[in-house]
């Protein structure tokens, strides 16, 4: 890790662990067979990728076969929606009632933009929840919105933005409820949640949950990129939706990341070690830091709950500053943090996150979220806070009133 | 985002940065949606060689590419005629910047505009 500059972005990315790589680093070199050949080679890389299924299946509360290791939680969560409505028209086609998908506002975009594909196709018909302006969802919402045709509840379990956390088992129960009504051959409610923030943090037991489909990534936990898990469970009406070979019990085709699952398998097993203790020290640090900004910034606000929120996460927003200059002139101190306003991604308009919870636009583009990993220390938010106040000092400066000018003429 | 080295140093030390007191004119561009807002002070003096930017300040809400655009559009409008300043437009800028990503173009350079408005200004009160 480079010295002296301070990370504060782990919602994005963390490093990966020491044990993890060094888990995987065997798997480049010496075992380097294809998990799907018969020969031992091939029977070695296979081993390793079942030792990684059952950490993951213990992790989950589910049996290896209900674990599908994919590319990440964005392919997860295009297979769960995708791979549901596919299977629901192999099944129902002669019935041709449209099916409709529940979702909420602020999810990620690969589950937004999935659900805005499959409406715009045609295949179903999509209501996006409102968000409550604590960044969380009412279960009654969600219960107002269930139709006979529903076939689908999609839910993330944390925000990734605002780090607000969702009742996922309280819609996990209601969807249960609702199933047991329903007759034999009626298409049940499939409830899948967006976990990739939760892991690190959260009971993740699918059973206590009530979920069918869950979603996550590696490379938030300390795994490496370009490998994740949807979550099965056993009897679930899905599809595949990638054509080629029969691996992953024929879910996901494409030869196996064996590296990456053994990566993520040992992350999983370190964050069943070790991730109470380390969210408990995140989390002290993270109000220490909630704490000192409020008190010495003027003019800002926390956004999303304080209390339902993943001990990780800070998202604040700061009067007359816009974030992305923030963004650069934090980095320019050695702090990397991420922002909500448009400017930062090329997008046109500030974060849907932010919006959805009832800020004003040039509040979500002066929002910055902070977001801490289990190697942050006191003195990292400390020394990030001092440059913090400076740089919005200056850009302050920078704005001067124009704000309350503008809104003074209007 | 790849900025050049001079919109950073724009960005950074931004120059004519503030506000002018009792300005000859003021122009004001750009809404909190699009999340810059730019607004530009000038002050007019005339010589002989007619209508002169004397001084020129801005105050900036915006990413780094509209700061430094404000910033720019001020050295290069300062000690002007008003007519030559008029013509100024966001390519000007632009390239006096060493270039601006392209999705900036559009929406963070602003500041020809509001130079545009405070000249504008300038002329209605006259």
């Amino acid at each position: 890790m480079r010295k002296k500059k301070i990370y504060l972005d782990c919602a994005a990315t963390t490093p990966v662990d020491p044990a993890v790589l060094e888990a995987m680093l065997p798997y480049f070199i010496d075992i380097y067979g294809n998990a799907m050949s018969v020969h031992s080679f091939g029977q070695e890389a296979l081993e390793a990728v079942d030792k990684a299924r059952s950490q993951a299946a213990g992790f989950f509360g589910a049996s290896p076969s209900e674990i599908i290791f994919t590319s990440g939680a964005t392919e997860s969560n295009n297979l769960a929606i995708k791979g549901i409505l596919k299977s629901y028209y192999s099944k129902n086609e002669s019935k041709k009632k449209k099916p409709h998908i529940i979702t909420t506002a602020f999810e990620h975009h690969c589950v937004l933009d999935s659900c805005k594909i499959v409406a715009k196709d045609g295949l179903a018909d999509v209501t996006y929840l409102p968000i409550k302006k604590d960044g969380t969802i009412d279960p009654k919402e969600v219960e107002k919105a269930i139709r006979p045709e529903t076939v689908m509840i999609s839910v993330m379990y944390v925000n990734n933005e605002i780090g607000t956390v969702q009742p996922i088992e309280k819609i996990g129960k209601l969807v249960r409820k609702i199933n047991s009504t329903k007759e034999k051959d009626d298409f049940k409610i499939i409830f899948h949640t967006d976990a990739t923030q939760a892991i690190n943090y959260f009971d993740c037991n699918t059973d206590r949950l009530g979920v069918d489909l869950l979603s996550m990534s590696g490379h938030k936990i300390y795994g490496p990129k370009g490998v994740g898990i949807l979550y099965v469970r056993k009897g679930t009406p899905i599809r595949k939706i990638q054509d080629g070979g029969d691996q992953e019990y024929k879910m996901r085709a494409g030869t196996h990341n064996v590296p990456g699952i053994v990566g993520l398998g040992k992350a999983i097993g370190l964050v069943e070690k070790n991730g109470k203790k380390d969210a408990k020290k995140i989390q002290i640090l993270r109000d220490y830091l909630i704490e000192k900004v409020l008190k010495e910034i003027s003019n800002s606000i926390l956004n999303g709950s304080k209390t339902k929120r993943s001990p990780n996460n800070a998202n604040f927003t700061f009067k007359d500053v816009e974030g992305e200059g923030l963004l650069l002139s934090l980095d320019m101190e050695g702090v990397a943090c991420s922002t909500g306003s448009a400017c930062s991604s090329g997008a046109l308009s500030p974060s849907h996150v932010l919006l959805s919870i009832g800020l004003k636009p040039e509040q979500a583009h002066g929002s910055l979220r902070m977001t801490l990993g289990k190697h942050t220390t006191k003195r990292e938010i400390d020394t990030a806070v001092e440059k913090l106040k400076v740089v919005i000092e200056r850009l302050r400066k920078i704005s001067g009133n124009v704000l309350d000018d503008y809104y003074s003429k209007k | 985002m790849q900025y050049s080295k001079k919109v950073l140093e724009h960005f950074t030390r931004p120059h004519n940065q503030g506000i002018i007191k009792n300005p000859s004119g003021v122009g004001m561009v750009g809404n909190p949606v699009c999340g810059d807002l730019m607004k530009i002070y000038i002050k007019v003096k005339k010589n002989k060689s007619g209508e002169i930017i004397d001084d020129i300040k801005f105050e900036t809400l915006g990413c780094a590419s509209a700061i430094a655009t404000s910033s720019m559009i001020t050295d290069l409008a300062k000690g002007k005629p008003i007519e030559e300043a008029m013509k100024i437009t966001r390519n000007d800028v632009a390239d006096a910047l060493e270039g601006l990503p392209p999705i900036k173009m559009h929406c963070s350079n602003l500041a020809d505009e509001a130079l545009h408005e405070a000249i504008k200004d300038y002329r209605k009160k006259i």
